[in-house]
């Protein structure tokens, strides 16, 4: 199996790459402000959040504008590329139907289109940063790792959800909420770690990688601190081995999808 | 030598179980699993196809002709037995693969010339030849939204007619465009077929089109190989039966 992995992200590689840029090409194409749209999205939720939760809910913490938008930019990446994945062999299927090819190729043009958003609000973040001059220290580095890490998990959840999502009508409704349920635990807009009591402090932020990147992005990008080194790698192995998983389950049943669709 | 054959399928099954989609609101309400029905659209054929041999597949509709085809373009695998290619590329000969409706014709070229598996170098050389033969001109560079249907299947002919492969397998097409455009693709679609060692297989209704292209043809018939031979034979009998 891992020869054939790698046999085949070197074909179908650069058509991921290619059919992700056009894929972010034909969304400019339809209205030419759509691009703009990648930046007003998150600073827009930026400002719902902060409202509520410096005027409603009178939270103090400090760059929090920054510290929803880092948050929201993590989470939707996550959140869209999962979401996506549910059905992305039915939306394909005048590609699957036709050719051959490696279904996870279909999870990559997702992961890099909405990649490419999360660098976009990204770059945003480095912005605001600058007009609230950040003490920034070398720790920023870490957010390499950090996104790697958030990229891998990403990857392996949606493996899992495509190859169900092929067999499952109703999954995707069952996601939504489940997602929905997830994005309230992860701390997008408030701080877990200030907000809560012990026993959930420890349970949410460690038992979901989500909440943990981009806790720890937080910590690294805007307040000097060192992430969790080594639970970051535990996470980063178990989504490897996720991923792993994944790939195999689609590469065994790949071929039955197109009977079902 | 093996490297006589292009094709070699042997006792080749392919099953359709129908009822495979579960909801998960169906089955907190149904405890009683409904039984899996099992279809199979292919009954353990077996055949090899020379290379540079062109093989016409005939049959009835629901006979199991594209889901063989599918099963050669290694879109499906095999329930049991197997299919051996010999590590040569094959492509299914289909219409508009992978099309972004937004984006230009030009753009789709290259987007349906990865996803058959080319390298983008290759279609990059290939790409004044393809643009010229679906004589789009200026419309190239136009979204493909914009196109008649006529113009569609113009151009997703030329890219499938230009990036040539060992193994054709060609399923129903050969007629798109006005006439004069249909004139020229069957004329290309000739002289592709009929180069040396390229090996071709074409599923078609048509008697005339098999009679001028084909070698010998396969007859299948609910799954199995009711006859197989030169295309002399096996036509005027399918004919008989068909009428």
């Amino acid at each position: 199996m891992y020869k054939k992995f790698i046999h085949d992200i070197k074909k179908y590689f650069n058509y991921a790459f290619v059919s992700a840029k056009s894929e972010l090409k034909s969304e400019v194409a339809n209205s030419h402000l759509s691009w703009l749209w990648w930046i007003l999205d998150p600073l827009l939720f930026m400002l719902v959040y902060t409202f509520i939760s410096i005027i409603v809910f009178k939270q103090k913490i400090q760059y929090f504008p920054i510290f929803v938008f880092i948050g929201l930019s993590c989470w939707q990446f996550f959140e869209k590329t999962v979401k996506q994945s549910v059905k992305i062999v039915s939306k394909n299927s005048h590609i699957v139907k036709k050719v051959y090819i490696p279904k996870y190729t279909l999870i990559f043009v997702k992961l890099m289109a909405n990649g490419f958003k999360m660098l976009v609000s990204f770059s945003l973040v480095i912005i605001l940063m600058l007009i609230y001059r950040v003490q920034l220290s070398f720790h920023i580095f870490y957010i390499f790792p950090l996104l790697l890490t958030l990229i891998v998990i990403t990857f392996a959840v949606s493996s899992i959800m495509l190859h169900f999502g092929v067999y499952v009508e109703d999954l995707a409704n069952v996601v939504n909420v489940f997602l929905r349920l997830v994005f309230y635990m992860s701390g997008i807009f408030y701080s877990i770690k200030g907000k809560l009591p012990e026993p959930y402090i420890t349970v949410l932020l460690k038992c979901n990688p989500v909440a943990l990147i981009i806790d720890d992005m937080r910590e690294c990008m805007l307040y000097c601190n060192m992430p969790h080194r080594k639970l970051m790698l535990l996470w980063l192995v178990v989504g490897l081995v996720i991923s792993a998983v994944g790939i195999r389950t689609i590469y065994k049943n790949e071929n039955s999808y197109v009977k079902v669709i | 030598m093996a490297e006589e054959y292009a094709i070699e399928v042997d006792n080749l099954k392919i099953q359709y179980r129908c009822l495979n989609k579960i909801s998960i609101k169906r089955s907190f309400f149904k405890i009683k699993k409904s039984n899996v029905e099992i279809f199979e659209a292919i009954k353990g054929i077996s055949f090899k196809v020379e290379r540079g041999q062109i093989l016409g597949i005939v049959g009835k509709n629901g006979s199991g002709k594209s889901t063989l085809l599918r099963a050669l373009a290694g879109i499906f695998s095999p329930d049991e037995g197997t299919i051996n290619v010999h590590d040569n590329s094959i492509s299914l000969l289909s219409i508009g693969v992978g099309f972004q409706k937004n984006l230009t014709g030009r753009e789709n070229i290259y987007l349906s010339g990865l996803l058959l598996g080319f390298s983008e170098e290759f279609i990059r050389t290939k790409i004044d030849e393809i643009i010229d033969f679906s004589e789009l001109g200026k419309f190239i560079d136009r979204p493909v939204k914009t196109y008649s249907s006529g113009m569609y299947s113009k151009l997703s002919f030329s890219i499938t007619a230009i990036l040539e492969t060992d193994i054709m397998l060609i399923d129903e097409v050969l007629s798109v465009g006005d006439a004069k455009f249909k004139k020229k693709s069957f004329k290309k679609m000739k002289q592709l077929i009929q180069k040396d060692d390229r090996t071709v297989i074409i599923v078609s209704h048509s008697s005339e089109t098999l009679k001028s292209l084909c070698d010998t043809i396969l007859w299948l018939h609910d799954g199995e190989i009711r006859m197989q031979g030169k295309a002399k034979e096996v036509l005027p009998a399918y004919e008989k039966f068909m009428a």
